[in-house]
Order: C-alpha cells, then structure tokens, then sequence
C-alpha cells in the first residue's frame, strides 16, 4: 500500500452538496412529481440546479424555514415528491417543531435534504456549524436519517430517497470530500457496508469521517494493527447486526462524526452494543462545545477529528481491550 | 343532497353539530368547548354547502381540501365529517380515549376526512399553501380552505404563509380566522393584540373580508365571492362568540379547554335542545 495521504488513495474529490444539486437536475426529468423548496439558500444547497431546468417546481420561500418545511408537506399531501433544502442548522434547529408536528408526525413524504453540516462548514462559525442536527433528527419516529460519505453514496441516497414512501433527513457539506464509492454505487435503507476488513478495532465512520477512519487504518496498519473500517451511513434505521458482528470480531470499537458526542452516531452505535454486545469503545465527535470559525482543517485538528486523532482513540481503546 | 341550500336545514345542522360537541366533551370529560363551539356556523357553511366533497368518501379525488389549523377544534370538525358518513356517529363518543380513531387533537393517520395533523398552532396556512401550489402545478380546480383560531395568529409562522400565499397568487385559497376574542391567558386585547386584523392581511396582500362568523348566508355568501377572486388568495374573518349556543359558555375565557361539569351540561342540553 501506498503511503496513507488521501491524494494517493482517493485523488478524486466531490461535493456532496453540489452532487445532491446534480441529481435532483436529473431526477426532475424521470419524476415529473418531483418538487423542490429552498429559503433562500438554493445557491448554497444547490437546489438552483433544479431550479434552472425546472422553475414551475421550483419553490423559494424566502428566509422562512417554519413555512418551509410546512409548505413541503403540503405539497407531499397533494402528491408531490418534495425536496426541501436549507443549511443543516436552521432545517432541524429552526423548524425542528414543524418537521416534528406535520412531517414525521403525518408520516408524510418529505425529504429534507440539509447542507453545511459538520464543523467542516469552517469560516462561517459556530452559529452556522449544525453540530446537533442528527440527535434531532434520530429521535423522531417514523424519519430516516442518512448521511452520505461522498459523491456516489449522495447520487444513490438521492435516487433511493425519491421512490421511498416517508420522511427522510438527508445531511450534505459545504466541503468536497474524497470519492471512495465507485460510480455505480447503490443504496440500500439500512444497510450498511465493511469498506476495509480487520480484525483489531472497528473503526465506523459518517460522512467525511469514513474517509479519515480509512487513513487512520493505513496508518495502524503501519503500526501492525489491523482496523476494519464501516461506514454507517445509514444512521436511522441502523444497521445494527453489522455492529454488533464487527463488535463481536474485533472486541472493541471508535465511531467519528463530524457532530456532538450527544445524540449523534457515537451515541446510536453504543445503544445498540450497549444492548446486544458491550465492548469497550469511544466516541470520537465534538464534545459538549459549539464551533468556531476557522479553515476546515483547522478546525478538524482544533476538535480532534483527524486521522491521527483517531489512530490515537483507536490505540487507547485496543489498550481497553486487552487490560479487560 | 350535497350541498345543501336550504338556510333552515343548515341552521339545524349546526344546532346539532353543537349538540354532538356538548355530549362528546362532556363523555370525553376535557377538550376545547369554546373555541368548537365558536366555528360551528363556518365548519357547518363550508361542509354543507361551499365544499366540493363526496359524503361517505373522504378520498374523493376531486374534493376540496380543509385544513383545521386550530387543531384544539377537533371535536367541531369531527361532528361534521361524522355527518357527512365518513366514519360512524358512534364513533364521536370515543373522543379522547385510549385506541380511539379520534385523537385530542386531529391526526390525519387515523380519521378519515382529516387532511393534515394540527394542534401545534401557527403550522397549519402553510400546508394549506403547499396544497395550493400542488394543485395549480395540477391545474386542478379544487380549492384549498383552511380555519385559523384569532389567537394562533400570534405565531410567526402564520406571517411566513401569509407572504408565501400572496407571492405565489394562491387565489385557489381561502383562509378562515375564528375572531372570538379570547385565548387560553384572556381577551387577545390584553394578552397580545392583533387589531387591527383586517389591514395587517390586506397589507400583505390578501383579499379581505369580515363577516358576523353564526350568520350562515352571510358566511356563505362570502365564501362564493373569494371563490371569484383572482390572483391573490382570500381571507374572511369571522366574528364570533366563544362558546356560541350555549348562554353559560358564551365569551367566557374559562371555557376554552374544559369540558362542562353534569349541570353544565344538562343546562347545555337544554338549550340547544329548544334551538
């Protein structure tokens, strides 16, 4: 194997956000039903790409996300297909009672899909860093919650999420991350997938987190520690026996996600073991703090989402291992 | 038989739409009798007579729509969509109860004839407003109807439609406000006050137009000419009394979410009874 530097491994890199824009352009013409909302952010979510082929179903509510979210489940009781896109923070923080009284509640076909997730988000700071968006989104009964990796995985959740009959959150980014997916990647809801085999840790990643938790296991590998690698990002419904059969395989587990250690991926991985298979584990997420503005590498170092960061909760929880 | 014209008729109807929201609350033993009571005439006037609809199929793919924005009014709107044998009379006094098709508050999953969940207020004009757009997509010539409580127009949320109605000229939408004056806390004058009403939507663009919300004809009559307008949506606000039919619940603030004790109940009776 090469040396552990992404542009080795995956040199191509793609924009979840841009790639989800990509996709509804192109689902637009096989559903005609298909219906997309923005507040104000169409440029930002690239909701504009459909907005371009399609004006007529195309609907900007302005700065309102309350009315956005309820105006998609309108259209979803009519018989529309919605898309309603904003950033990731004011989709579940601002209009977080309307996706709970009408949408979930209602069991109605609304797809959220929210940008700028993670702290990735960088200069913008800590007011635009949806760092709580999956616990809010994970409690509610009847939504799905999905966060893709890259560009195939957003291309194939995108596609999966217009046949699905029910509300689904779909978390994008503002940052390009290294495509690990081939092109003909399909999903499937809740289901998820081993990336590397190993035998010593599970390292199960979301997001731009499956990229690191896979340089992170180079690097282990160098130490002669093998990482199987998943990427979870199914996170509602998860697939639990893939976890707890990696928990049952390696006898201790990390989860990494660019989100707070409260409510996100860390916390759904550790119900589940917590329940069937307790091993010993560690979360690495955010941890009670908000962000801050910074690049996005910065800001990965400052909350300790790198790699090495990760190599380094993977060596304490193996130590865990094998004191127990 | 649908709809009905006769002002007679539908004045009787809503004697015993009251009648039935009396005894459910009083079986249910809570619920919102003064606000039910309040827009029974405007429930009665678009189910029985403005409406497209189809008694007995709440699915008809060509009705109109209704959402009940003031969700804690349930018991009002299922006393109608009973009446229109959507589901069994039977069935009213189930209200409130554990396993019941009749949820405190209206949930689409399980009554026929409700629309969208409410009880959350401030939510329910910008559903209404996705609705409309889903049929002008459609060009469909259903119409859209939604009621608002006065007091819920305290959300922000109401302002939000109310710019998304006007933008997207939803002029296959008309919006009801039940004005009774008087929220849980008291009179909307003293808790929060939305005077004046009339100008605040006219100026946000809407069609307007105040009529006495128990005259039947006059509410009728206002439903037909926002059905005329063109090119921007509507709104009728009806003045009414909370509690409307029955002497001891009338513009009383104490009873919007209680149910009548027996002797209030029987005095309740009494005087719906005589009409």
């Amino acid at each position: 194997m090469g040396t552990p530097q992404e542009t080795v491994n995956f040199p191509v890199k793609e924009s979840t956000r841009v790639e989800y824009g990509k996709a509804l352009a192109k689902l637009g013409e096989e559903y005609p039903n298909l219906v997309v909302l923005d507040a104000d952010l169409s440029g930002s979510t690239q909701t504009a790409r459909f907005a371009q082929v399609f004006r007529e179903r195309f609907f900007n509510l302005g700065i309102a996300e309350q009315d956005l979210m309820g105006t998609a489940a309108g259209l979803a009781l009519a018989g529309k297909i919605p898309f309603a896109s904003t950033f990731a923070i004011f989709a579940t923080g601002r209009a977080w009672e309307q996706i709970r009284q009408t949408i979930a509640y209602g069991n109605l076909n609304v797809k959220i899909v929210a940008s700028h997730g993670g702290i990735t988000v960088g200069e913008d700071g800590g007011s635009h860093q949806a760092i709580e968006d999956l616990a809010l989104m994970r409690i509610l009964p009847n939504m799905v919650v999905l966060v893709p990796a890259d560009g195939p995985e957003t291309r194939a959740m995108v596609r999966w999420a217009v046949t699905y009959e029910g509300p689904v959150y779909i978390r994008t980014s503002r940052l390009p991350f290294p495509v690990i997916h081939p092109a003909d990647y399909t999903f499937e809801l809740g289901r998820s997938h081993v990336l590397r085999e190993g035998e010593d840790i599970t390292l199960a990643g979301i997001g731009l987190m499956v990229h690191h938790c896979l340089t992170a296991a180079e690097l282990l590998a160098q130490q002669g520690i093998s990482a199987r690698v998943l990427n979870l990002s199914c996170l509602k419904p998860l697939d639990w026996e893939l976890v707890v059969d990696s928990a049952r395989r390696t006898g201790c587990l990390l989860t990494a996600e660019e989100h707070l250690s409260a409510g996100g991926l860390g916390d759904a991985v550790s119900e589940v073991l917590a329940e069937h298979h307790p091993v010993p584990m560690k979360r690495v997420a955010l941890k009670d703090t908000f962000g801050q503005s910074g690049s996005p590498d910065e800001l990965l170092k400052h909350f300790g989402l790198t790699p090495e960061h990760i190599c380094k909760a993977a060596l304490e929880v193996i130590g865990r291992k094998k004191r127990g | 038989m649908h709809p009905i014209t006769d002002m007679t008729q539908l004045k009787e109807i809503a004697r015993q739409v009251r009648l039935d929201i009396v005894e459910m609350l009083y079986r249910a033993g809570s619920g919102h009798v003064g606000g039910s009571l309040s827009a029974t005439d405007l429930l009665v006037a678009l189910f029985f007579n403005h409406m497209h609809l189809m008694p007995g199929n709440p699915c008809y793919p060509q009705r109109d729509y209704f959402v009940l924005s003031k969700g804690h009014a349930a018991p009002a709107l299922y006393a109608v969509l009973a009446r229109l044998n959507f589901f069994p009379r039977e069935k009213l006094f189930t209200l409130r109860q554990f396993g019941s098709s009749l949820q405190g508050h209206p949930d689409s999953r399980c009554t026929p004839g409700v629309e969208v969940p409410t009880g959350s207020l401030g939510q329910g004009l910008s559903v209404a407003n996705g609705i409309a757009l889903a049929l002008k997509l459609d060009k469909s010539r259903q119409r859209v109807y939604v009621l608002l409580g006065d007091g819920e127009i305290q959300e922000g949320q109401v302002w939000e439609a109310a710019m998304t109605a006007a933008h997207y000229r939803l002029d296959n939408l008309t919006a009801l406000v039940d004005r009774n004056r008087l929220q849980i806390d008291g009179r909307t004058r003293e808790v929060m006050s939305l005077e004046p009403l009339a100008a605040k939507w006219e100026a946000f663009g809407w069609h307007t137009q105040e009529v006495d919300g128990h005259v039947i004809p006059e509410i009728i009559a206002a439903l037909r000419s926002c059905s005329q307008v063109r090119g921007q949506p509507s709104i009728i606000i009806a003045h009414t009394v909370k509690g409307k039919g029955v002497s001891i619940f009338e513009d009383q603030v104490k009873f919007h979410g209680v149910a009548p004790n027996t002797e209030e109940y029987q005095q309740a009776l009494a005087e719906l009874q005589k009409g």
